[in-house]
């Protein structure tokens, strides 16, 4: 077998992989392959090769991935949600606001609140500079709400988790049995303080 | 069919329906962990990879065409950060990763992948590795090709249509794919 002859045939092999080959080619392959060894020893390995890379599994994602994507989705996502029922909302937005407003307690508290790094103590969590850690192997019970400062969750938490002007970080391995929200700023913790008012006057 | 679902999905995410997102998730979720996974040979990594993939699409939703087909949109973002994760080629490449002080979580991490045996075992045959190994040695232009089109059987064209990149180009490099798998397989 020449090199050359070799460099044109394994080009029509390829070919008719990729079940491309005009019929006079198809026919030169074969009366080749009938007669040279090497090749014919090519051509069966590079099918060999295809029917092993096709007999692998199919691999899955693994559990809870959707619920992980959704989790993840940029909060500016999740604020114009907000703004959208608001849009839906409007009087029941003004109104709200008016009696929050008028009520008196909240300017003044929102300068207090805002001024430094807190967060609801428990036994087993850990602060790194202005970052609460949930550490991993640990299980939190009861909600945790973040001021000013971040928090990493690597272990358990059974209950809500509130970050307010910071981040959450979520470990693989991290779980949090209630809801996650993260907020920022006047509006949306303008926003907080009115659920929990609301959810105050119907509890 | 599914295309006419898949369009219908896409525009009340555009209407902010996060929960329409996702049912795109769920229908595609196994085809890009599967890229991700052949990609980057690693669960973990494959589905921080994956995850991110969607994030992406799902920010970046108001610049796919309906015109085209979403799979291919969607594939072509996947094999994009799996490429940029390649090339960059950092120790670690986790999302968490970007946290300070990640060594302990890593470690974390790394336990944490040797505890999804069952899910592993499946695959965890001797051929099987050895196969993947050899797929894992390609250079990644020709692994990705290679993957698009005999684990996820995509058609040449549609497989240059993810990758933005002339037909006479993929043919080319799934001929080198194949070559290459050939003289890692040849003996077994």
């Amino acid at each position: 077998m020449m090199a050359s002859c070799q460099k044109e045939i394994v080009r029509l092999m390829h070919n008719y992989l990729d079940g491309e080959l005009i019929s006079g080619e198809q026919r030169k392959l074969k009366v080749h392959l009938q007669k040279c060894e090497n090749c014919r020893q090519h051509f069966f390995e590079l099918k060999k090769t295809i029917a092993l890379v096709q007999s692998m599994s199919q691999v899955r994602a693994p559990e809870g991935f959707t619920e992980k994507v959704l989790f993840s989705l940029p909060k500016e996502a999740r604020m114009s949600s907000i703004q959208r029922w608001i849009r839906k909302h409007p009087f029941f937005m003004a109104a709200s606001l008016f009696i929050v407003l008028t009520t008196g307690g909240f300017l003044s508290s929102w300068q207090q609140e805002t001024d430094h790094f807190a967060f609801t103590k428990h036994e087993n969590l850990h602060v790194e500079n202005d970052t609460v850690v949930v550490p991993a192997g640990e299980r939190v019970k009861g909600d945790i709400v973040v001021r000013n400062g971040d928090i990493r969750i690597e272990g358990e938490v059974e209950g809500d988790v509130t970050v307010i002007n910071g981040e959450k970080y979520m470990a693989s391995a991290g779980n949090v049995t209630g809801d996650i929200e993260e907020i920022d700023e006047a509006f949306g913790w303008l926003w907080y303080k009115l659920k929990k008012t609301v959810a105050g006057v119907f509890d | 069919m599914m295309e006419l679902i898949i369009q219908r999905r896409i525009k009340q995410v555009l209407k902010g329906d996060q929960n329409a997102f996702g049912e795109i998730v769920e229908i595609y979720k196994d085809k890009v962990y599967q890229i991700c996974f052949r990609m980057l040979w690693d669960r973990h990594e494959a589905e921080d990879a994956a995850q991110e993939a969607f994030i992406k699409a799902f920010v970046n939703i108001h610049t796919y065409d309906p015109e085209k087909k979403f799979a291919t949109w969607l594939y072509r973002i996947a094999t994009n950060l799996c490429i940029d994760r390649i090339r960059k080629k950092k120790p670690d490449y986790h999302l968490d990763a970007e946290i300070s002080g990640t060594e302990g979580l890593n470690m974390y991490s790394q336990i944490a992948s040797a505890e999804e045996l069952p899910e592993e075992a499946v695959e965890n045959s001797e051929l099987q590795e050895i196969i993947q190994s050899a797929i894992f040695k390609l250079p990644e232009k020709y692994r990705s090709v290679i993957i698009l089109k005999y684990l996820e059987e995509l058609q040449l064209q549609e497989i240059a249509d993810i990758l933005e990149l002339p037909l006479g180009t993929v043919k080319t490099r799934v001929h080198r794919g194949r070559e290459a798998l050939r003289k890692y397989l040849r003996n077994m």
